[in-house]
């Protein structure tokens, strides 16, 4: 569509390029300036005298004798012992997503499939529970957990996510589901499959994309999560977000900022690579559900 | 799909939702409506040289036994709901016996700490959700009209606010913002004003948090309306361009018509989702300045006590405020699903 009527008057491009510019620098720049400041000591990164020492450092080569420094990950990782949190995360990130996608699977293919008023039922009811802010919900484990002694565990939070995750699971599955044809199924069911043979043999197969987009956005859930793992895990078994949550209570007064930001920013970096290698799908998962209307 | 078929394939999914969703909404319910039970107090006389004194203790034993036999406490019906920390219908009546005027009477009103926190998440709710719509598909007409190439890292960069944990982005930007952070600094310096601080003023940190909400959310919403833009009709376009529609009306009459639908779907998802705002506060510690409903069940399970009464009844009330938010759209959808079937 480069027609020359449609060439924008210069006025109009100049306003366009700042617009983007000014916008890339809202939604860049602070991620950068926190990873470049997480290497320096907390004088540079929080300057009473001039902002410009946190880019050039120059408190940190006093007290180093380097312009850049490791000592808020040295603290945040093995000090505060904030491996153990990233273990936690990458279990609980692991399972909830095989766990979500299994279930997740197995429902969206018959939403999609079924004909039944049910099923139409079934994912209104979906959408309630996904309006529900989790918080709420976590008023009604807490007497439960406690009475039962599963409080604190790591497979608690699991399936807690795992069910909190469900609605969104479902409902981006099923219209992944619609857009395979039905024909595909039924025809192998034509030929002698049970339903759950023509499941495992025919949709299985072309499934992935699909799966793959929603597992993205499980794992977000998973990973994001704070309301529900702050709640439900003991000190031992933190994930990584209640964990940085928890340095701002003790080590703030301790003068250990520089342990949350070095926390924060190696929380940041995994989503940054995830970004750069799914880009794609994360797109189309966003646009999912919207095609719908 | 056959019944039986239909009830193994969601079997698992169900059952996930029905223990971990359902039970828990209606657990909060009924423990709303009980209270913890009350200390057996047993009354003793402590009798020395000078004559007996009564003296009160806790019967230590008693309680613990009566509270292994009621777990839930002792029934309170909706006392737990008008109390000072919730409904507050005493506090309001007087508020409104002692106030002067409407300002004044919304002043008393905003010292009750649920009223706070309404107020907070309704004002976040609804200033939030229309300027991320509009930053949102300004960013998407925009990033559209770019170069083909540089649309790639253009998308790449948009994602990361909205990617990126809520509780750490709201922290990138509370430690810039800080009084000694590039932001906060700057602010001071325009300001002229070297006590300017946006930790203790309390409109400061209300725009502060509403900024960051749009922030997050704005990608989202960009992303949405991107897509949108790649199945605008060219040749409605194009015939609209040669009957001299005029740049702006191109956009007012042929784009956002076609963009109308998405606009509902991405409101739908930003009430839900500001409406749950909680993050962001722990991060900012606004917490003497914006509370919200989500904020407020957080404080009460946290801490000393657990206060799991008070935070039963205000997620049973934050409950109420998103069905009758999600109302609209469930009367829509089931207009439109019994019009489907006639």
């Amino acid at each position: 569509m480069s027609i020359k009527a449609q060439e924008k008057p210069l006025g109009l491009k100049v306003f366009v390029l700042v617009f983007l510019t000014l916008w890339m620098f809202l939604a860049a720049f602070p991620f950068l300036w926190t990873l470049w400041g997480s290497f320096k000591v907390e004088g540079d990164f929080f300057s009473k005298a001039d902002w410009a020492n946190a880019i050039f450092g120059t408190l940190t080569q006093v007290e180093t004798g380097d312009r850049f420094t490791g000592q808020g990950y040295h603290g945040a990782w093995i000090q505060e012992e904030f491996w153990r949190a990233a273990l936690n995360t990458v279990l609980v990130c692991l399972f909830v997503v095989t766990i979500s996608l299994t279930f997740g699977t197995l429902g969206g293919y018959a939403l999609s499939r079924s004909t039944y008023r049910y099923a139409f039922w079934f994912l209104i009811i979906a959408l309630i529970f996904r309006a529900m802010p989790p918080i709420t919900l976590v008023s009604g484990y807490l007497p439960v957990f406690f009475q039962w002694n599963l409080w604190g565990h790591l497979p608690t939070a699991i399936i807690v996510l795992v069910a909190i995750n469900q609605p969104f699971t479902l409902w981006m599955l099923h219209s992944f589901f619609k857009n395979i044809p039905q024909d595909l199924d039924e025809s192998a069911m034509v030929d002698g499959c049970t339903r759950f043979q023509a499941f495992r043999h025919v949709i299985i197969p072309v499934m992935w994309p699909g799966v793959i987009t929603t597992g993205l956005f499980s794992f977000l859930l998973a990973y994001n999560d704070f309301a529900v793992t702050a709640m439900i895990l003991d000190q031992q078994n933190q994930t990584m977000v209640p964990k940085i949550a928890s340095f701002l209570g003790t080590t703030q007064t301790k003068g250990n900022v520089m342990f949350a930001v070095a926390a924060v920013v190696s929380v940041t970096a995994p989503l940054f690579v995830m970004i750069m290698f799914f880009q794609r799908q994360i797109v189309s998962g966003l646009t999912a559900g919207a095609v719908k209307g | 799909m056959k019944h039986s078929a239909f009830f193994w394939f969601v079997l698992p999914s169900a059952t996930a939702m029905l223990l971990f969703i359902f039970f828990p909404i209606v657990s909060i319910i009924v423990q709303s409506l009980y209270v913890e039970h009350a200390q057996v107090i047993i009354e003793t006389e402590n009798c020395g040289p000078f004559g007996c004194t009564p003296t009160t203790m806790v019967d230590q034993e008693a309680t613990e036994a009566l509270r292994r036999e009621q777990p839930l406490g002792r029934f309170a019906g909706f006392t737990t709901y008008l109390d000072r920390g919730h409904l507050a219908v005493n506090e309001v009546a007087a508020a409104w016996d002692a106030s002067s005027g409407w300002r004044d009477f919304g002043g008393r009103m905003l010292n009750l700490p649920f009223y706070k926190a309404m107020a907070f998440t309704l004002t976040y709710t609804f200033i939030v959700t229309p300027l991320t719509i509009i930053l949102g598909f300004m960013i998407a007409v925009a990033v559209n009209g770019a170069v083909r190439a540089i649309r790639g890292p253009l998308i790449f960069f948009s994602l990361l606010p909205m990617i990126v944990t809520p509780l750490v982005g709201s922290l990138i930007l509370f430690w810039m913002v800080d009084a000694r952070g590039i932001i906060g600094a700057t602010l001071q310096a325009l300001a002229d004003d070297p006590g300017l601080s946006v930790k203790a003023s309390t409109p400061l940190m209300w725009i502060m948090l509403m900024v960051y909400g749009v922030w997050h959310a704005a990608p989202f919403a960009f992303i949405v309306y991107y897509a949108g833009l790649q199945t605008v009709n060219t040749d409605t376009l194009e015939s609209a361009m040669i009957d001299g529609a005029s740049r702006w009306q191109r956009i007012r009459y042929v784009v956002i018509p076609h963009l109308l639908p998405l606009t509902t779907f991405i409101a739908l998802i930003q009430l839900m989702d500001n409406f749950r705002v909680f993050e962001p506060i722990v991060s900012f510690a606004a917490s003497a300045h914006a509370t919200s409903l989500s904020w407020a069940i957080y404080n009460d399970l946290g801490g000393e006590t657990r206060q799991l009464s008070s935070a039963a009844a205000t997620s049973v009330l934050t409950i109420l405020g998103v069905a009758i938010l999600l109302s609209p759209v469930l009367v829509r959808t089931w207009r439109e699903f019994s019009r489907a079937r006639t």
